[in-house]
């Protein structure tokens, strides 16, 4: 009996052992067999596939980016059953459209793909929650929203994450937003004392609303006339 | 039983002349010397500063040296705050109230540039200095200081706390600025001080 499994690599590994891609080119390369089921499948949808270093970026239209997701999670020859990432890009030229970007990744068959959709200028900044499908898309939504603001219809709960809840000077990500802030440093210090720190958890974030039933009299009145914030 | 002591007991012997068994000294002296080397502190660590600050407090550099092997995670039973890390906006109303919930006497040590200045992070997050919410009395340069500087910065506090005079009634007062004083800076004037180069919002990213 062995006491180490020795785990080869590169060019010694055996068949079926993920390998470590070499001499990946910057463009060209072999495109993941996903995009073309989904060109297969949603030819209207699909805009257009590139590979850049090996990995396959799908561009997809706004309006069936919940479609195109659902059936990637839900098919059983796809089963991208990770949501790595959802997150935006602005870019500096003011021509491109900003774009959202999903990164998922089937674990099953190994895969990474990269969904992109752009919005078109002049449209308002909004594209479907995929939070009915990843439950992991709560979060990221709505970090996208507070950075970037990015309305995703459908999400539950969409409001700041990283800024605090009373945040007045608009999403830090876009390009037009000023490094500092918009506000002046006296300002924005009275603006960020002036908060409540407490208050941005919500009921349904505590778990001690959870074990309401079980809370002492007192908490409970105290919670049940509406009052939030703790000592 | 055994609550009162028994009459022969209650009082205390001594011969003046004698040298042994009692100590004169200013009362001063004896407070401040025992809170000197008693400093419990609160660790408030937000960044890299709070590892260079576990290994001041770890067996190299030995914090417990200076009285301060006691780590007070209760504001309410701490002397020291050390801020030791960048602190966002978000956590501005945190650490002033954890600096309200501290008695008195109580001190704070700034560890690190980011803590003191805000340092590299001159952006729309990230307080420029602690000293804009709660007041400072060691500001301990470098990015992050060595345990060395810290021990330096902890030892000045020291200093500093066996000097403090019992008759300074003005020493532990919390001051809040007086808008009617002549000495009252309004925020505005503040801010053109603070930014000799212009408002902040011409300044864009990227020069666009």
């Amino acid at each position: 009996m062995t006491r180490f499994e020795v785990v080869r690599t590169g060019d010694n590994a055996p068949a079926g052992q993920p390998v470590t891609q070499r001499n990946v080119p910057h463009r060209g390369a072999e495109a993941n067999p996903s995009a073309n089921a989904l060109q297969e499948r949603f030819a209207a949808a699909i805009k257009r596939v590139e590979v850049i270093w090996g990995e396959t970026v799908v561009y997809v239209d706004p309006g069936s980016v919940r479609e195109v997701i659902r059936w990637l999670h839900d098919d059983a020859s796809q089963r991208y059953d990770f949501l790595s990432d959802v997150t935006a890009v602005e870019y500096r030229d003011a021509e491109v459209p900003i774009e959202v970007v999903w990164h998922l990744r089937s674990l099953p068959f190994r895969r990474f793909l990269r969904v992109k959709a752009q919005i078109p200028k002049g449209m308002p900044l909004e594209i479907d929650s995929v939070y009915d499908i990843y439950r992991a898309a709560d979060w990221l939504e709505r970090e996208c929203y507070d950075m970037f603001g990015i309305r995703f219809r459908g999400h539950p709960d969409l409001r700041r994450i990283l800024m605090w809840e009373s945040y007045k000077e608009g999403f830090p990500l876009r390009k037009d937003f000023p490094l500092r802030g918009r506000f002046s440093r006296s300002e924005q210090l009275r603006q960020a004392l002036a908060q409540n720190p407490e208050a941005r958890y919500s009921m349904e974030e505590l778990t001690i609303a959870d074990a309401f039933a079980e809370l002492p009299q007192d908490m409970r009145e105290r919670l049940s006339k509406g009052e939030r914030t703790g000592e | 039983m055994g609550l009162t002591a028994p009459a022969e007991h209650r009082t205390v012997a001594y011969a003046p002349e004698s040298q042994e068994g009692w100590v004169a000294t200013r009362l001063d002296f004896l407070v401040n010397w025992a809170r000197a080397n008693s400093l419990w502190p609160m660790p408030f660590g937000t960044a890299c500063c709070a590892i260079e600050f576990m290994a001041t407090a770890a067996s190299d550099f030995d914090l417990a040296r200076f009285g301060m092997e006691r780590m007070s995670f209760s504001p309410r039973q701490a002397d020291v705050l050390i801020c030791a890390g960048r602190v966002p906006f978000k956590l501005a109303p945190i650490i002033r109230r954890i600096w309200q919930q501290m008695p008195q006497p109580k001190w704070c040590i700034s560890m690190g540039a980011c803590a003191s200045t805000g340092g590299m992070f001159d952006n729309y997050a990230v307080v420029q200095g602690i000293d804009t919410i709660i007041p400072v009395d060691v500001y301990v340069p470098g990015c992050p200081p060595r345990p060395e500087g810290l021990l330096y910065g902890i030892r000045m506090l020291q200093e500093k706390v066996k000097n403090e005079r019992a008759a300074d009634a003005g020493t532990r007062d919390e001051m809040e600025p007086d808008p009617n004083s002549q000495l009252y800076i309004p925020p505005s004037v503040i801010d053109e001080l603070g930014e000799p180069f212009g408002n902040s919002v011409n300044q864009t990213r990227s020069g666009l």
